[in-house]
């Protein structure tokens, strides 16, 4: 939604507001890379920015065709975003099969820039066109720049003693150069990347280089259409501060640490690779000299199972996955649950069931983190709902995980896991410390002796002298804490453990609403990532004078004390969700609320203009 | 990492907890309980630093009834929770405890790994061919033909031998002994524990209830010394009452073969010797069966190699000293950031 203001700034650059640009290729065509480094250079520009990479599972799907496609969409502005924009202002398009997917999308008159040396019969073809697109009235809508890409990167690495093959590749740093022209980014802090991560292949460096710089040039030299002009968009009015663009991976990582650091506690880490999750893995395994034991485990089962050993043993255990792994994981949180051992499990969740669609983002695993397991088996959950909140959810699910000796389930999300945004670097210092205190009495002991107050169990950590005990998955005696098969007991303990987890609400902030009055005729409810579309949309309601307010809920499961009184405030509660109505079921059964559901289940994130429309005509209804 | 000095000489009993034993009366694992118990008092293993993890079954009960720090998991998955117990802290020292069931059919994967990583934890596998706990079905090391609730006709699908997987999983230590061998486990038990790494001990235990009687053809006092070969590292491989019998391979052929010396011109100079760190050999003695064979029995194999719990910890100690720990306020300003005044 690019604001044409129409103003040109003192280099003859016409100013905008904000743009979305959208970067589609052959998934070997290097665009998670060209869109990674272009949000970088804005970043850097201090623009507000939020992105979304779209990439399917193959690693490299068969070149040419269509559900080979990788996309990169990134949204920036000089005033503050919160979704990374619902249809392109520009598309580039490597190849036919790219421009066969996303053409759709693309705002009408938007700028479409084509890679013309891919544009051969063959590939056309393959793409499932009939004809050229570029010679039927396809195209007619739109501002159409036509580059034989290829061709100018071979041009331009012509000097340098590359492959063929490998000058080719190059081609995507080519377009990177144009559109640094285009939206004056600077190419510096990729000419830097660049020589880093070919340090040792010097020559693809300077090839990668070279093309970039020929990608900047062109746009200066040719001669383009005269609607197609420069752009400048104005640094964003933020908050002062230093800034990096982050995904929701860097900031639940250094979330991790941060928690484990104020809870005095060495982190175990057991993971096993699934998408989109490993990056979690990756980032720990790099931070070894901060106290971190990373363990790829032989299964998922073996991940949570050693991290619950490590807990056992006075380490933070940690483990991460996806829906399907964290069903293979249930049973031993379970005996987490029953062992009343400090646990974190990081869920990205990615589209279901089963392996359903592995790169796609989706919200249905909130039934799984809340009530899969067999028994009672209570646990705590919260829903990170941008990047920056991963960092905050991570330090409170440690908090909770070793104040109420229980394991805690963290809702990540495979959009907020890739996705980028600019990130104000918050200080270690303003977090509170909640160090641990494991057992040292052995006057009186025994494993399950519970705090009063917070129903916690004492945690005595093999090593100490006199705390010698044995815990399992056998119920335990509430007051010896030794197996019990007693069915009263049985009864006790399965309440107290119950209790204990839903005490959490008197440790937790009240609800809040993000926007809009504390009561009237809707409220929308989300969770998750859904945050800035909901937000921007119920903004622009409000801006039109409906009484529509947005509440976004961290703290799943228990819920906020207040939530339920808030939400009797309200005539109507929507509940937008990646998932067939899964906090809708929840906020109904707990609070006998008419809450309805507006499901999306496309793998893609809600667009603001689908969630506005939806609001209205659910208002009349 | 809490290793501190041992305390002062504690008897078998003191590392026996209060809990009243529930094994069946005549199971099995009421010797190897004994035995455990004397191995850890000889060795004057510290309780505060002993732990104890167990499966399901009738086996992994085996926790509860040690003074030591103990973990009833769940079934199949103690090799997983005794890793992260040690690499969380190495000083620990870590017993696996499970049978055939627990380690072989739902948790065999776990045994595989944790063997090939060669993690410092000694697993003992009670193998008594049979499923007890859920009332006698039969398991995957029991004999083609085990007649059971759910093989009413009998088993047919053919068993695994513990001791031949753990060598083919990469274990460097592999032994095996039975249940009621009182004067041999705690010794073997000590030997495992000494060795650094995954110290596998496959330990042949009769179910009385269910499976009775399954390995007396070389288990009963008669039968032993026919029915069973001790192996020694660098000695000889004689058995019989007389050690009149022993192992040589047959000429020209990979195959192991049993001879009588005195008979066909067999002299002693002809047996084989031992040699724990053959592991081709070891496989061929772990797969002798009876009754063409003796089963071998004691230390079969033997080949120590760093664990990867130490592994780990040299890797972080070399981690850390080129490029040591900073503050997360200085990690997270690490790599491309901008100021906004």
């Amino acid at each position: 939604m690019a604001t044409q203001l129409k103003e040109t700034d003192e280099n003859g650059r016409e100013i905008l507001d904000s743009v979305v640009i959208r970067f589609a290729g052959d998934s070997g065509d290097g665009m998670q890379l060209t869109g990674t480094q272009f949000t970088q250079s804005t970043a850097l520009m201090g623009n507000d920015l939020s992105t979304f990479p779209d990439f399917p599972a193959e690693i490299r799907a068969p070149v040419g065709t269509t559900y080979g496609v990788s996309a990169f969409q990134i949204n920036f502005a000089s005033h503050a975003i919160k979704t990374p924009g619902d249809a392109p202002d520009v598309l580039v398009a490597m190849n036919p099969a790219a421009l066969k997917v996303h053409l759709k999308d693309l705002v009408p008159g938007g700028t479409l820039i084509l890679n013309l040396g891919a544009f051969t019969g063959r590939n056309i073809e393959k793409a499932g066109y009939k004809e050229s697109p570029l010679e039927n009235d396809t195209l007619d809508s739109y501002r159409v720049i036509e580059i034989d890409i290829s061709k100018m990167t071979l041009a331009a690495v012509d000097h340098i003693d590359v492959t063929q093959k490998e000058a080719l590749r190059a081609k995507n740093l080519w377009t990177l150069g144009l559109m640094c022209w285009m939206y004056d980014r600077d190419r510096q802090p990729t000419i830097d990347w660049l020589n880093q991560r070919f340090g040792k292949l010097p020559l693809i460096a300077e090839a990668n280089i070279a093309a970039l710089n020929a990608g900047h040039a062109f746009g200066e030299t040719a001669e383009l259409p005269s609607e197609i002009s420069t752009y400048v968009v104005p640094k964003a009015k933020v908050e002062p501060g230093i800034y990096r663009a982050v995904t929701g991976v860097e900031t639940t990582c250094w979330g991790l640490l941060t928690g484990a650091q104020k809870a005095g506690l060495n982190i175990f880490f057991g993971s096993y690779p699934i998408t989109p999750a490993s990056p979690l893995l990756h980032s720990l395994s790099n931070l070894k000299a901060h106290g971190v034991v990373t363990f790829q485990a032989e299964d998922e089962i073996s991940a949570v199972c050693s991290a619950l050993g490590a807990s056992f043993a006075g380490s933070l255990g940690i483990t991460s996955s996806s829906g399907p792994g964290v069903a293979l994981k249930s049973e031993a949180l379970g005996l987490a649950v029953v062992t009343e051992l400090p646990l974190i499990i990081v869920n990205f969740q990615r589209a279901g069931p089963s392996t359903g669609l592995p790169t796609k983002t989706e919200q249905s695993d909130l039934y799984q983190a809340v009530f899969g397991r067999n028994g009672d088996t209570p646990m705590p959950v919260i829903a990170a709902s941008t990047a920056s909140d991963c960092y905050d959810c991570a330090i409170e699910a440690v908090r909770l995980a070793t104040k109420y000796m229980t394991p805690v389930m963290y809702l990540n999300e495979g959009f907020l896991a890739n996705a980028a945004e600019p990130w104000k670097l918050p200080d270690t210092d303003d977090v509170e410390p909640f160090p641990v205190k494991f057992a040292s009495e052995t006057e009186g002991f025994h494993p399950y002796l519970r705090d009063e107050k917070t129903l916690a169990r004492n945690w005595a950590i093999p090593g100490t002298e006199g705390l010698e005990h044995r815990i399992g998955g056998i119920e335990k005696d509430y007051d010896s804490g030794n197996i019990s098969y007693d069915s009263d007991n049985h009864h006790k303990m399965t309440k107290v453990r119950a209790q204990k987890i839903l005490g959490i609400a008197d440790d937790i902030p009240e609800q809040e609403v993000v926007s809009g009055n504390n009561s009237g005729k809707m409220v929308v409810v989300g969770w998750g990532s859904t945050f800035g579309a909901i937000e921007q949309a119920t903004r622009r309601c409000q801006e039109d004078g409906l009484d529509v307010s947005h509440i976004h809920i961290r703290y799943i499961w228990p819920l906020a004390r207040n939530l339920g009184e808030l939400l009797k405030g309200f005539d109507k509660i929507l509940v937008p969700e990646m998932n067939n109505g899964q906090l809708v079921t929840l906020l109904r059964s707990e609070y006998l609320v008419p809450a309805e559901s507006l499901a999306q289940i496309t793998g893609q994130p809600f667009k603001v203009g689908d969630l506005e429309r939806e609001i209205r005509s659910r208002m009349e209804d | 990492m809490n290793v501190q000095s041992p305390p002062e000489a504690l008897k078998p009993n003191d590392y026996a907890s209060d809990q009243e034993v529930r094994w069946c009366p005549g199971c099995g694992d009421y010797a190897i309980v004994k035995a455990v118990q004397k191995a850890l008092a000889n060795m004057g293993a510290d309780p505060k630093n002993t732990v104890f993890v167990s499966g399901i079954g009738c086996a992994a009960r085996f926790p509860y009834y040690m003074a030591t720090y103990g973990f009833h998991t769940i079934h199949g998955r103690a090799p997983a929770v005794a890793t992260g117990v040690k690499l969380a802290n190495p000083g620990l020292d870590v017993w696996v405890i499970g049978g055939d069931g627990d380690m072989l059919s739902i948790g065999g994967n776990h045994t595989l790994h944790v063997l090939r990583r060669n993690i410092d934890v000694q697993v003992l596998l009670f193998n008594n061919e049979i499923y007890g706990l859920t009332k006698g079905q039969y398991s995957p090391t029991s004999k083609v033909g085990t007649r059971s609730p759910s093989t009413p006709a009998g088993s047919v699908d053919s068993p695994v031998s513990a001791c031949v997987f753990a060598l083919g999983c990469n274990a460097r230590f592999v032994a095996r002994s039975v249940d009621t061998n009182l004067k041999v486990l705690p010794g073997l038990m000590q030997e495992a524990k000494e060795n650094t790494g995954a110290s596998f001990v496959e330990i042949l235990q009769n179910c009385i209830v269910y499976n009775d009687g399954v390995y007396s053809s070389f288990t009963d006092k008669a039968n032993i010394a026919d029915g069973q070969v001790v192996c020694e590292h660098g000695k000889p491989l004689l058995y019989g009452k007389d050690k009149e019998k022993g192992l040589r391979m047959t000429p020209g052929k990979m195959e192991l073969e049993v001879v009588t010396i005195g008979e066909n011109g067999v002299t002693e100079a002809d047996i084989l010797l031992h040699d724990e760190t053959n592991r081709p050999l070891a496989l061929m003695l772990a797969s002798m069966q009876p009754p063409n064979f003796p089963v071998a029995m004691g230390v079969i194999f033997r080949d120590p190699g760093l664990s990867y719990d130490a592994a780990v910890y040299e890797q972080i100690a070399e981690v850390t000293e080129k490029s040591p720990a900073i503050p997360i306020n200085e990690l997270m300003h690490k790599g491309k950031t901008w100021t906004v005044v």
